[in-house]
């Protein structure tokens, strides 16, 4: 048994570790020493805790059954998980950290005594303001996430589910809750913590139904951060640095990254979380269409295109996930360089759907980092370029964001594709985007249509080359 | 007169926001991905709160229903732990630069 001080210095310096680990992020060479002590910092925590409680008696075996149970599942899953499927494994890993913070509040609150929090029925009144809160935040991110996660999955619509007085049926939940906590805080009944965590699962899974599948990487984002604060919730309650330097960490990450997302898209925080994008002008921008004229060409006339290019820049987007066309257009990008001619990759903000999808599913392709460019960096080079090749990505290339004030996504950054000498766009169809509107690019004189998958059209460029 | 120690756990909880927000602006956007997972494994180190609520049962019954619920989130935070820094190390080992030799 180590004393309170010496135990609360060890959590000081696991907090620190994983400040450490989250630095190391900054560039990928000094990324996996940062994962190293994000680990270390783990250990530590998880030793202390064991230290400090000291007398356990036969418990503790079964602390490590479970710890074994829950790691071999991680393992499993984290081995297995395909890169394309990141965005579920992360929204169903956000689902558990709520769940476990949901968990841990129930506990305390059953058992105070465990955690010198007062008895049961008169808990600290500072301690139950913190364990509710950490206890609501949990339960709707364990809900909210179980929805992103189904929405991504594809076992749930992605498109957004609004019906009438929806918002108002949210703002009125949450009232409820502020007012649930009060009077939680005031009575000590345990009928009102559960009451307090029903709804809290409710108005998760409907702040995320109306929300749509192109939206998910704002949404994720969001669920980092919610769960960040219920984990910090529950250090407050826990009197535990580690927790609260954590929690205080994952919330404001996840809150820049939705700040990064919603700037990638010119909307507002609130535009997105309260949903229904492109649902609403669905039908008026369908009906005004005429008929335009697009040249579709294929692989053989794509090969010919780049062949006699010197530069190709690639737009990569959420359609090459889908057809897992990473792999065939590494290696169509190789036999290009193999001619000589240079090759860089183009990453809009919000291409996929969560925040850096598109570099992992590059790097999963060994395709090297330094060749990968962010929009800013990259955006004037299009008009030097000879071929811009588009693939799954729609939206953000769409002009119509630069010229087109009553567009949706006006205003919203885009890649300056159409500055290219030609561009070469893979699509299934001409269908528009998510955003539900055409993409003009489609029509232009320098743009050759490539009707076919992702996958199979790459592969057969590659054979024309 | 004395703090209350909840400042200090205020203080440490309000500065830590703001080094998180220094630290993740500084993150490189194509590691993004690893950036949530890695945050979602060091956030799982709720399972310290766990471990405590597991072992709260004393030494005739381990098991009553406020340990139940810590076993059971000791399982998920597990989960959480080593699949997140897992898969983050799968991710990463994947970043490779340009090699020079062509």
């Amino acid at each position: 048994m180590i004393s309170a001080n010496l135990s609360a210095i060890f959590y000081l310096v696991s907090g620190v570790l994983f400040i450490l680990a989250l630095r190391g992020l900054s560039s990928p060479e000094t990324s996996r020493q940062g994962n190293f002590f994000g680990i270390l910092g783990m250990i530590i925590a998880v030793l202390v805790t064991f230290l400090s409680i000291g007398n356990f008696s036969n418990g503790f075996i079964f602390v490590l059954i479970f710890i074994l149970i829950g790691g071999s599942i991680g393992a499993f899953i984290a081995y297995r998980i395909p890169m394309t499927a990141m965005p579920e494994l992360v929204a169903g890993f956000h689902s558990l950290v709520g769940l476990a913070a949901v968990f841990v509040a129930i506990s305390a609150f059953l058992n105070p005594e465990a955690f010198n929090l007062g008895t049961p029925g008169n808990i600290k009144l500072g301690s139950l303001i913190e364990m509710s809160i950490g206890a609501a935040v949990g339960a709707i991110t364990f809900s909210g996430s179980i929805i992103a996660f189904l929405k991504l999955q594809g076992i749930m619509s992605g498109s957004p589910i609004t019906f009438k007085g929806q918002h108002l049926l949210n703002a009125i939940i949450l009232i409820s809750i502020v007012a649930l906590i009060y009077l939680l805080c005031s009575s000590q009944s345990s009928n009102l913590f559960w009451i307090l965590l029903a709804v809290s699962f409710l108005v998760g899974f409907l702040l995320i139904i109306p929300i749509g599948g192109a939206d998910m990487p704002v949404v994720i984002s969001m669920l980092n951060s919610y769960s960040g604060w219920a984990a910090a919730g529950i250090g407050f309650t826990l009197e535990n640095t580690a927790l609260i330097i954590t929690g205080a960490l994952v919330g404001s990450s996840g809150a820049i990254l939705s700040y990064i997302m919603c700037k990638g898209m010119n909307r507002s925080f609130f535009n997105v979380i309260l949903g229904g994008f492109g649902a609403t002008d669905d039908t008026s921008s369908k009906s005004t269409k005429e008929q335009r004229p697009v040249k579709s060409g294929n692989a053989d006339d794509a090969a010919f295109l780049m062949k006699n290019a010197s530069s190709v820049i690639i737009v990569p987007g959420y359609g090459m996930a889908v057809a897992q066309a990473q792999h065939a257009l590494r290696e169509m990008v190789d036999t290009l360089k193999k001619n000589d001619i240079k090759v860089s990759y183009a990453i809009h903000p919000v291409a996929g759907r969560m925040p850096g999808h598109m570099n992992v599913l590059l790097a999963e392709a060994n395709v090297p980092y330094d060749e990968v460019f962010e929009l800013e960096e990259i955006n004037n080079d299009f008009a030097n370029a000879d071929v811009a090749f588009v693939i799954g990505a729609n939206d953000v290339t769409n002009p119509v964001a630069k010229t087109d004030p009553q567009s949706p996504i006006y205003g919203m950054p885009v890649l300056d594709v159409e500055k290219c000498k030609s561009v070469l766009f893979v699509k299934r169809s001409l269908s528009p985007g998510y955003a539900g509107i055409d993409n003009d690019l489609f029509y232009k004189e320098n743009t050759l249509m490539l009707f076919a998958d992702a996958k199979k059209m790459t592969e057969d460029i590659t054979k024309n080359l | 007169m004395e703090i209350d120690p909840l400042i200090f756990r205020l203080s440490i909880f309000i500065l830590s926001i703001f080094v998180g927000y220094y630290v993740v602006w500084s993150v490189t956007p194509s590691l993004h991905t690893p950036l949530m997972s890695v945050t979602n494994a060091i956030s799982s180190v709720i399972i310290v709160g766990a471990i405590i609520a597991g072992l709260s049962g004393n030494s005739e019954s381990i098991f009553n229903t406020s340990s139940i619920f810590g076993f059971l989130a000791i399982a998920l935070a597990a989960i959480n732990i080593f699949g997140g820094f897992l898969v983050t190390q799968r991710m990463l080992a994947m970043y490779k630069k340009k090699k020079k030799d062509k």
